[in-house]
C-alpha cells in the first residue's frame, strides 16, 4: 500500500465506463468493484458477462450502464464466450479485416458463474491459454436470484440454502479456494482484490489485462443484501476481510506467490463477522473453529509467499 | 476447372468449410461427428485452412466461442452430433436470437439411454425450436453445397441467422461418394468475407445481449419469427444463384415422381436415395407410388409442401425419431398439420423407424409403403406405426 501516496487519486481517470444510474443495490460492494475494474480496463475492451447481479442491474433492455463493448449470452459459459471473442479478433487482425489494435478481452461474473456452474468453461479457457483476464466479482453467494449459497459461501454463513436452524449451523462446508485453482491452471498471473481497496483492484486488474494469457482476479465484493450488513459498512467490511485474514489479499504471478497486504498480527474474525446478520446465529465455540481455519491458511499462505 | 473426387463426406464438409475461408472453428469430438472436426484440425495444421481453431472442453463452450467469434465479425463454424447438440442446447436460443450466423453441421446420432453411436434423427428434432435455419442434405455433394450455401445464406444482412445443416450420422457422413468441389475463385465470387452490420468493438461500444423485461421480451420473440420466416426469399434467391454458378439447383422440397402418383412417400435426409430404389422397383411393378423429400425444415416449407402432395391420395410420413406419449414422428405431425386446413389432401399416415442405426432396406420401404395403403383403406386403431421392430 505504501506505493500509493495521496496524489493517487487524481490520476485515476475521471471516465466512468461503466456508467452511473445503474440498478445495484445501495451500498453495492460489487458495482463499485465493477465501476473501478472498468476505470483500470480503459477504453480498448471487450467484456463477456455472465448472468448474475451485474449483467441485471445494468443491461434492462433499451438502457445499458456499458459505454466500452459489452456481450451477455448465457450463466455459466463466460469464459468460452471469451476464447471466441479472443480467437475471432486475432483472427480477423492477422487477416486484415480489422485494423491492428490492442484490444482486451475480460471475462466477468459472480462467484456463482465462476466457481460452480462456469468452472468447467473457465478451466478450459485458461488451459487452452487464451489471452484474456477473468474477473471473479465474489459476494459469496447467488445474490441474484435470492442469497442462495455458492462453493464460495464462507463456513457458518446462513444463506436461504443452507439456512440456519435448529440443527444447523448455516453452511457447512469451507469455501472453495478458487485462485488456488486458478492458479493450479499455471497461468501467469492470479490475484485477489478487494473492493476497499480500490488502487490496489485498480493496479492488479491493470496487471492482470496487460500479461500476455490467461490472468485471474477474485475480488471480493461485500454485499449488504445477502450478507445483512448496513449499507454504509460497505468499505468497512472489505477491509475487516482483508485485516482478519478472511480473505487474504495476494498475487501470484507465475507461480510466485507474493501477499499485498500483510499485517504483522491478524485482526480476530469477531470483529468481522459480528457486523454480518448472516454469522450472527453462531455460537462462540463455531467462531473459535473459524479463527483456527483462518489462521491456519493465512499462515500456509504467507509461508509460500515471497518477501 | 470444378474437380470431381471422391471422398468421404465428413471430409468434403471440412474441405468445403476450407473454400469457405472460415474463421474460427470451435469444436468438440462426438461421434460420428468426428471425422469433420478431425480434418478441419488438421487444414488448419497444415496451413491449408487459415483459421483459429478452438480445441474447447464440451460442446456447450463450442457454442459459446462461436457465440463470441461470431460477435466480432469472424466467419464461424462447428459441428456435432446427438448428446453434443443437446449439451449446447440452450445456447442454440441464442445465437438465433442475438443474430450471430454460426453454422454448424450435424451428424444426426440417436440419444441416451440407451448409448448409442448409430444414426437416427432425435437429436435434430428436440432442437427444432431454437430459431435456426434448418435444412437437411441427402448426399456428399448437397452436403457441400450447402455449406457454402449456409454461410452466405446466414451471413445475409436480410437473415444475420445461424444455420444447421442435418446430415444422417455414418450412412451420409462416413461414406465415400464423388462429390465436385468448386474452384477457389468461384466460391470467393459467391462467397465474400463476412461483414457483420454491428461487431464488438472498442471503436464503436455495443451492449449485446441485453435483458428484457416482459414490456418487451413478446417484441424480440416476435421479430425473430418474421425474421425467420423472412429469411425463405434469401434462401430461395442464394439457391438460384448458386445454381446459375454452379449449375446445382436446390429447392425447400424435392420431387421424385410424385406428380401423378396416389401414394406419396415423405422423407428426409439420406435415406431418400434408399427409397427411390423401392419407389423405382414398385413403379416398374405398376404401383402408382412417388417420393416428396424435405430439404428445408426451418423455416417449414409449407406452400412448397401442400403443394408436393395437393393430388395424392396417402402420404406416408417416415420420422426418424419419437415424440414419445405424442403423435408419433415429429415431420409427420407438422405435415399433417400443414394440410389440415386444406379442402384437397391425402390421408397421412405416421411410421416411425430407422431409430439408433437400425437399417431400413429398399424391400423395408416396401413394405412401409404397403402397410400404409392397407391402413389408408382399413384404418388403425394407433396414432402411429413404428416400423421394423420385434414385438
Amino acid at each position: 500500500m505504501e506505493k500509493y501516496a495521496v496524489y493517487v487519486p487524481k490520476l485515476v481517470t475521471r471516465r466512468e465506463n461503466f456508467a452511473p444510474g445503474h440498478r445495484a443495490c445501495i451500498g453495492c460492494g460489487e458495482a463499485l468493484a465493477v465501476r473501478l475494474a472498468c476505470k483500470a480496463l480503459g477504453q480498448s475492451v471487450i467484456i463477456a458477462n455472465a448472468t448474475g447481479c451485474m449483467e441485471i442491474v445494468s443491461s434492462p433492455l433499451p438502457y445499458t450502464s456499458w459505454r466500452v463493448p459489452w456481450i451477455h449470452t448465457l450463466f455459466e459459459n463466460t469464459a468460452a464466450v471469451a476464447s471466441g471473442i479472443e480467437a475471432g479478433l486475432k483472427m480477423l487482425v492477422k487477416k486484415g479485416r480489422i485494423a491492428q489494435k490492442e484490444i482486451k478481452v475480460v471475462a466477468m461474473a459472480g462467484d456463482g458463474g465462476t466457481s460452480d456452474i462456469g468452472l468447467q468453461a473457465l478451466s478450459g479457457a485458461m488451459e487452452r491459454g487464451h489471452d484474456f483476464l477473468y474477473l471473479c466479482f465474489d459476494n459469496e453467494a447467488y445474490m441474484n436470484t435470492g442469497i442462495q449459497r455458492s462453493s464460495s459461501t464462507p463456513y457458518g454463513a446462513s444463506t436461504t440454502t443452507s439456512p440456519a436452524g435448529k440443527v444447523s449451523i448455516g453452511q457447512v462446508t469451507w469455501k472453495k479456494d478458487m485462485p488456488a485453482i486458478a492458479a493450479a491452471h499455471d497461468i501467469p498471473y492470479v490475484a485477489t482484490a478487494c473492493s476497499s481497496y480500490p488502487f490496489d483492484l485498480m493496479a492488479k486488474v491493470a496487471k492482470g489485462a496487460a500479461i500476455q494469457g490467461p490472468a485471474y482476479v477474485q475480488i471480493l465484493s461485500p454485499c449488504p443484501t445477502g450478507w445483512r450488513f448496513a449499507t454504509d459498512l460497505t468499505i468497512r467490511i472489505g477491509r475487516l476481510a482483508v485485516e482478519t485474514g478472511m480473505f487474504p489479499l495476494y498475487e501470484v504471478e507465475n507461480g510466485a506467490y507474493k501477499l499485498t497486504f500483510d499485517s504483522p498480527k491478524l485482526r480476530p474474525v469477531a470483529d468481522y463477522m459480528k457486523l454480518q446478520g448472516r454469522f450472527r446465529h453462531l455460537s462462540p465455540d463455531i467462531v473459535d473453529k473459524i479463527q483456527t481455519k483462518v489462521i491456519e491458511k493465512y499462515e500456509r499462505l504467507r509461508a509460500k509467499a515471497v518477501r | 476447372m470444378a474437380k470431381r473426387v471422391g471422398i468421404e463426406v465428413s471430409l468434403a464438409i471440412a474441405e468445403a468449410v476450407k473454400l469457405a475461408n472460415a474463421d474460427v472453428v470451435a469444436a468438440y469430438p462426438i461421434t460420428p461427428q468426428t471425422h469433420i472436426v478431425e480434418h478441419l484440425a488438421e487444414l488448419v495444421a497444415n496451413g491449408e485452412l487459415d483459421a483459429s481453431y478452438i480445441p474447447v472442453e464440451s460442446e456447450h463452450s463450442a457454442m459459446s466461442a462461436c457465440l463470441g467469434a461470431s460477435a466480432v465479425g469472424a466467419r464461424t463454424f462447428t459441428a456435432t452430433a446427438g448428446q453434443g447438440l443437446e449439451l449446447m442446447h440452450e445456447v442454440l436460443y441464442v445465437a438465433s436470437a442475438m443474430r450471430l450466423p454460426v453454422i454448424m453441421t450435424v451428424a444426426n446420432r440417436a440419444l441416451s439411454a440407451p448409448l448409442s453411436v448409430w444414426g437416427d434423427q432425435s437429436d435434430v428434432m428436440a432442437v427444432r425450436d431454437t430459431g435456426w435455419i434448418q435444412l437437411f442434405v441427402e448426399n456428399g455433394q448437397e452436403a457441400v453445397d450447402n455449406v457454402l450455401c449456409a454461410f452466405r445464406i446466414g451471413e445475409d444482412p436480410r437473415v444475420l441467422l445461424p444455420v444447421m445443416i442435418h446430415l444422417d450420422g455414418f450412412y451420409l457422413s462416413h461414406v465415400v461418394e464423388p462429390v465436385v468441389f468448386p474452384e477457389q475463385s468461384q466460391v470467393d465470387r459467391f462467397l465474400p468475407p463476412f461483414k457483420y452490420p454491428l461487431p464488438l468493438h472498442p471503436d464503436k461500444p455495443l451492449t449485446m445481449g441485453a435483458f428484457a423485461m416482459p414490456i418487451i421480451y413478446s417484441e424480440a420473440k416476435k421479430a425473430q419469427e418474421v425474421n425467420l420466416e423472412a429469411a425463405k426469399e434469401v434462401i430461395l434467391e442464394c439457391w438460384g444463384e448458386f445454381g446459375n454458378l454452379f449449375g446445382r439447383y436446390y429447392s425447400p422440397v424435392e420431387h421424385y415422381h410424385s406428380d401423378d402418383a396416389r401414394v406419396l412417400l415423405l422423407t428426409l435426409g439420406s435415406f431418400s436415395e434408399t427409397a427411390m430404389t423401392a419407389v423405382d422397383k414398385m413403379r416398374g411393378e405398376g404401383g402408382e407410388v412417388g417420393l416428396v423429400r424435405l430439404r428445408l425444415w426451418r423455416p417449414f416449407p409449407f406452400a412448397e409442401i401442400r403443394q408436393a402432395v395437393r393430388n395424392a391420395e396417402v402420404l406416408i410420413v417416415l420420422d426418424k425419431a419419437i415424440s414419445f406419449g405424442g403423435p408419433g414422428g415429429p415431420v409427420c405431425s407438422e405435415v399433417r398439420s400443414a394440410l389440415y386446413g386444406e379442402d384437397k389432401k391425402p390421408k397421412v399416415i405416421g411410421f416411425v423407424g430407422g431409430l439408433g442405426g437400425r437399417d431400413i432396406t429398399p424391400a423395408g420401404f416396401e413394405e412401409i409403403i404397403n402397410k400404409g395403403i392397407e391402413i389408408s383403406q382399413k384404418g388403425s386403431d394407433k396414432e402411429f406405426e413404428i416400423y421394423g421392430v420385434r414385438e
